[in-house]
């Protein structure tokens, strides 16, 4: 059991840090601040939520478990709201 | 498992880094903006495998804490950089 | 491969720390700034003090960041340099060798430390139980140099004076901070939903405080972060400068935790003395009147002195 759960969470971190890597890639590398956002929320949500997938199983009982849905949630949350915000921004809009 | 974890910190790490680059290159300030929110995320995850790999639960708190404030400051940057509060 | 782990994390602090000093643009300083908050966050994690690597992620990186680039924004457009101010080349490269100089005789003092290092961690360890709190980092601050957050409280309410004292004439006991038009869309969205979640988490940190890290500042930054947020949105109006409860969210803190101080001289031998048995309670008594004033404190730094008559 144990070591499903561990090879559950090597595979999870894995596909999280791939994705959280391509995010940042793609931040630097693309060419405009669209397709850049377009990057970073995929690392946001993608890469942060299968690291947090991979770490449930390890996590310190329902508490611990509830933290780290919260953070993923948090963080989705940010990004899904500046991300608008920062887009106006830089499309020369309000930025509101 | 722990040894992983600990490696898998320290490529968030890198990527963190990888991030700084467009903070510190800009040339806009939106690019600094997403950079320094991917920089937040990324130090985010860093934090949850260092938590895991080595540190103990009781950092998770501090993650906690750089999640909200992670939103508030980018809402904050957006605000100030387009002049809005003034 | 902890070892890599530092190494890369110490390079990166060196090399944006030193990016924001040489940064030319305001903006691009104050970035810099929060993403060596955020990287000092994470090394004091792998120092093993989550307590203080939460207060500079919460008042170093998050308000401070957020202090430093409304500044930026006012100064905008606004800056001149005067050929007379800029230090010759070789002023600045005597600035940098001397502050390199005294880094690199704090590193060696450091490293030359025995292994483990002598402290007070063993005595303090030892003084915990008496106290009834479980975080040694809590009770140094509550118990044993209480004095030292007494004065820290009043020095926020001071910086408040002093933020305040900049307002206008006209405006004396208006409403701090330039005034806000409801927002639509994202923010409205963002600053509905998060504060009350934010609220939950920063007095979840308050309390954590007494086991495990957290406390008093780290919350109050996060509670006054999730007020200014609403503020931003326009959603709240913040009170006038004059009015008696806003001035009395304020001083409560430092005044209660003040009159403890008097009390103890008398019931317990000594100013700040805690009653022997009773230094739960006392403490949290003390602190949710001074979570209460350091959020309203780092609130009204962020807003600003008042722009406009009440």
């Amino acid at each position: 059991m144990s070591v499903l759960a561990d090879g559950f969470t090597l595979l999870c971190v894995g596909a999280g840090l791939v994705f959280l890597l391509a995010g940042t890639v793609g931040l630097l590398r693309f060419p405009d601040a669209a397709s850049r956002l377009h990057a970073l929320t995929k690392a946001d949500g993608l890469g942060l939520g299968l690291i947090v997938l991979g770490l449930l199983p390890q996590a310190a009982g329902l508490l611990g478990a509830l933290k780290l849905m919260a953070i993923w949630g948090l963080v989705l949350l940010a990004g899904a709201t500046v991300g608008p915000m920062i887009a106006r921004h830089a499309t020369g809009g309000s930025g509101r | 498992m722990a040894e992983a974890l600990l490696a898998a910190a320290f490529l968030a790490l890198a990527t963190v880094a990888a991030g700084l680059v467009r903070v510190l290159r800009g040339p806009a300030p939106a690019d600094r903006m997403m950079a320094a929110q991917l920089l937040g995320t990324g130090g985010i995850a860093a934090l949850l495998l260092l938590a895991a790999g080595s540190g103990g639960w009781a950092i998770l708190d501090a993650a906690l804490a750089l999640a909200v404030l992670a939103a508030f400051a980018s809402v904050a940057f957006v605000q100030a950089a387009s002049g809005r509060s003034r | 491969m902890t070892l890599a782990l530092d190494l890369l994390l110490a390079g990166a602090i060196l090399v944006v720390a030193a990016w924001t000093v040489a940064a030319r643009d305001g903006f691009a300083a104050c970035f810099g700034f929060v993403a060596t908050g955020l990287l000092l966050a994470l090394a004091w994690v792998r120092l093993g003090s989550v307590d203080v690597a939460l207060t500079e992620a919460a008042i170093g990186a998050g308000i401070g960041g957020v202090l430093l680039l409304n500044a930026a924004a006012r100064l905008r457009g606004q800056e001149t340099v005067d050929p007379g101010d800029v230090a010759r080349p070789w002023q600045a490269r005597g600035i940098a060798a001397l502050c390199t100089a005294v880094a690199v005789a704090l590193a060696a003092v450091l490293l030359a430390l025995p292994v483990p290092a002598p402290g007070l961690a063993p005595a303090a360890a030892a003084a915990l139980p008496p106290t009834g709190l479980g975080n040694p980092v809590t009770a140094t601050l509550m118990t044993w140099r209480a004095l030292d957050t007494l004065l820290e409280a009043v020095v926020v309410l001071l910086a408040v004076i002093g933020v305040w004292s900049l307002a206008p004439d006209a405006a004396w006991g208006g409403r701090p901070g330039p005034q806000v038009p409801p927002a639509e869309g994202p923010l409205a969205l963002l600053a509905r939903v998060l504060p009350p979640i934010g609220l939950v988490i920063g007095l979840h940190i308050v309390w954590a405080g007494a086991d495990g890290p957290g406390g008093k500042f780290q919350g109050g930054a996060i509670l006054a972060a999730m007020w200014v947020l609403a503020w931003m949105a326009g959603l709240v109006r913040p009170p006038p400068v004059g009015s008696r409860r806003l001035v009395l969210a304020l001083v409560a803190g430092p005044a209660v935790f003040l009159m403890v101080g008097l009390a103890g001289l008398a019931l317990a031998g000594s100013f700040l003395a805690l009653p022997a048995g009773f230094s739960k309670p006392v403490i949290l008594a003390i602190e949710a009147p001074l979570t209460l004033s350091i959020a309203t404190g780092l609130a009204l730094l962020l807003l600003g002195p008042p722009a406009r008559a009440a």
